[in-house]
């Protein structure tokens, strides 16, 4: 499973107990319709946002989800659809955001890039790449000070493995012994540039090394998998052992925002990928092995189908916040505020 | 020359401090007061006590988990206070000098300044930055004074505190105010003037202006280290028999308009006075908002004194990029004759 030689955390063998498994599921394919709505929506004009979409993502999310409970502290990025519905933000609250509507989980003043969710530990998500690592190192160090026992993941892309900050984190949460895991979401592109015409090396783990940190790396297309890395990571974390870095194999889908071209993009590339999108093939497999019986992937479907709708109808009905509003959350008091 | 502040201290017992000491009270007692309140920074923990010694013992009496020394990493002490802050905590990240905030300007504008508004009053940052102003004795890279950039960023608090008494009461407002708060030192200000300091508990209001000396003529408007020249030009014009009214900013935000305006409306004339670059300064602002309120009770437009439009100049090289107080009597006397 990985390429490198270090400290690598223990994977359970095994698998995720039913409930887990159809949790999932039920998060994977949320995403999956979540996304291609939310990019019709924009097309359409009725969601005037800019959506980074996450499709290729849906099994690495759903495995992170499944291993954070809610007191788990959480930092994502702009492409945090699949984040967020993991972490277990409702629905509603997540689409009414991105219309930039009073019920959003912002109230409708945050947008896409800028998703916060304090009772389901999403504790902030960033639009500039790389800013989230250094953040989360000083939620772990909250945890860690708090007494230890809750832990902090942080996910970001291929590309922020380029960036300062992500250095800075890297380093003070090895040298803390931080309960963190970095999970990278490698979807092989940042904007439109291909991994290996940016990085020196693409074997990203083998990085954390240089920090005396224990990574692993994954097919992040095979949710099962990723469950177990992403577990044994978070274990650690709990347990005091420090943090770890793992980095999560996956392709990226569709363009790099709602409305990027394909052309730059290899298609025998893209088509392989796309032959293992990640919700359809964990269903066939979790139908295939008995895993899940069919009746209940179906209800599952619908019922997520059902909730889609139901979030996308719920936000397009939701008033805009009120003129005054702009005023609101710059400072704790808004009189000196008020009208500068 | 000894500044002294308008803080009523009768009762509370003080103590002879210089502004490094009275920090370093405010600090020790917020440590002591809230198990949540941490420092971050380059080289804080003793022995070193910081670089200039403002953190000295803190680590000793309040543990090196509390009190951190970091690697060299600015992003990721700033980042980090942020994220202990989401966590619950007060965190205090020192910043060694203002010049090297510009390597964290995106966890402090894009970050700190806008959570509390991006989360809807979710996850408000209660940090606070403490930096230095430098002087030319280091070069251009040591010696800016940068307030305007973050006046100009809404979501975060400046002070800048010209007496020891005042930074020990502002700095425990910042560490205990619910936003994110620049607070700004400056290196000639550390160990050069020594007052009474409550040696308790002591705060003074953020966004709350001092009147340092009452006078009628003309308002010289000012902060931080300009504040013994322009106190010290005071006199001078007194001599004179010009009577200057000097208002201590101590926040620029909040920035204290109603006392600002309230002088200007009786004096008719007001210079501001900053070591910030003059050119889009925090002058431009104030004297803008003084044109708005008062235009028709002006006597003369507004006078901005401030740094001038250059990267500081080597003090060997005997060139003066500030104002000093003669550009101060200068700008004054004309006001008064006009
Ligand atoms: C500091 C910064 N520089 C540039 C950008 C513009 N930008 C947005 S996404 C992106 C690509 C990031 O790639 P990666 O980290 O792999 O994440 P992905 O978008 O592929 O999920 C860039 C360059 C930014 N948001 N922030
Ligand atoms: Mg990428």
């Amino acid at each position: 499973m990985t390429d490198t030689q270090l400290a690598q955390p223990h994977a359970p063998a095994g698998l995720p107990p039913l409930a887990v498994l159809e949790r999932m599921y039920e998060v994977m394919r949320t995403v999956t319709v979540t996304d291609e709505r939310a990019r019709a929506e924009a097309k359409a004009g009725r969601m005037p946002a800019a959506f980074y979409p996450v499709r290729g993502l849906e099994g690495v999310c759903a495995a992170l989800g499944a291993v954070l409970t809610p007191d788990d502290h959480l930092v994502s990025t702009y492409r945090n659809l699949a984040d967020t519905v993991a972490k277990g933000v409702p629905l509603r609250a997540v689409i009414a955001e991105l219309h930039g509507r009073v019920p959003g989980s912002s109230k409708g003043k945050g947008g896409t890039m800028h998703m916060h969710h304090d009772p389901s530990g999403l504790m902030a998500t960033t639009g500039i790449v790389g800013s989230g690592l250094p953040i989360a190192a000083g939620l772990a160090l909250g945890a860690q000070l708090d007494g230890g026992g809750r832990a902090v993941a942080v996910t970001f892309g291929d590309g922020a493995t380029s960036i300062g900050a992500y250095h800075e984190a890297m380093n003070l949460a090895a040298l803390w012994h931080l309960p963190l895991v970095f999970v990278c979401q490698n979807n092989m592109w940042a904007e439109h540039t291909p991994i290996a015409a940016y990085a020196p090396s693409t074997a990203l783990a083998e990085r954390a090394a240089a920090y005396n940190m224990a990574a692993d790396a994954v097919d992040g297309f095979d949710p099962i998998e990723t469950w177990r890395v992403l577990g044994a990571a978070v274990a650690r974390a709990r347990a005091g052992e420090g943090p770890t870095f793992v980095e999560c194999r996956t392709y990226r889908l569709v363009g790099h925002t709602s409305s990027a071209d394909y052309s730059y993009m290899p298609p025998a590339e893209l088509d392989a990928a796309l032959a293992r999108d990640p919700a359809p093939t964990f269903r066939a497999w979790l139908a295939d092995g008995d895993h899940v019986a069919p009746a209940r992937l179906d209800e599952i479907d619908k019922a997520v189908d059902t909730g889609v709708d139901d979030a996308f109808d719920f936000a397009q009905s939701a008033p805009h916040p009120e003129p005054g509003a702009i005023y609101d959350d710059v400072f704790a008091d808004r009189t000196w505020v008020e009208g500068r | 020359m000894t500044l002294t502040s308008d803080v009523d201290l009768s009762g509370a017992e003080t103590a002879e401090m210089t502004t490094a000491v009275a920090m370093n009270s405010a600090l020790d007692l917020a440590l002591a007061a809230d198990p949540r309140v941490l420092l971050l920074g380059e080289d804080i923990a003793d022995p070193s006590g910081g670089v200039f010694k403002v953190t000295r013992g803190l680590s000793t009496r309040h543990g090196t988990s509390r009190v951190r020394d970091t690697p060299i990493a600015e992003q990721s002490i700033l980042g980090a206070a942020i994220g202990a802050a989401l966590a619950g905590y007060r965190p205090v990240a020192e910043v060694m000098f203002f010049d090297f905030v510009t390597v964290a300007m995106d966890q402090l504008v894009n970050h700190a300044a806008k959570f509390r508004y991006l989360s809807g009053g979710q996850h408000p940052v209660p940090i606070t930055v403490r930096t230095v102003v430098g002087n030319s004795r280091f070069g251009a890279q040591h010696s800016q004074s940068l307030e305007a950039w973050f006046m100009h960023t809404p979501g975060i608090k400046v002070a800048f505190p010209s007496t020891p008494s005042d930074a020990k009461g502002l700095l425990a407002s910042c560490v205990f105010d619910d936003d994110p708060c620049l607070f700004i030192e400056h290196v000639a200000l550390h160990y050069s003037q020594k007052e009474p300091v409550p040696t308790g508990e002591h705060r003074v209001p953020l966004g709350q202006a001092a009147v340092r000396r009452a006078g009628d003529d003309v308002t010289v408007i000012s902060y931080g280290a300009q504040m013994p020249g322009v106190l010290a030009a005071a006199d001078t014009l007194a001599g004179e028999g010009i009577s200057a009214e000097v208002v201590d900013l101590r926040t620029l935000v909040p920035l204290d308009f109603p006392t600002v305006l309230a002088s200007v409306a009786r004096t008719r004339r007001a210079v501001v006075v900053h070591g910030a670059t003059r050119f889009a300064g925090p002058g431009a602002e104030i004297a803008a908002t003084i044109t708005e309120e008062l235009f028709e009770e002006l006597a003369h437009p507004v006078t901005r004194l401030g740094a001038r439009y250059v990267p500081t100049p080597f003090l060997a090289s005997g060139l003066e990029p500030l104002p000093v107080a003669a550009d101060v009597v200068g700008a004054v006397r004309r006001l008064a004759s006009s």
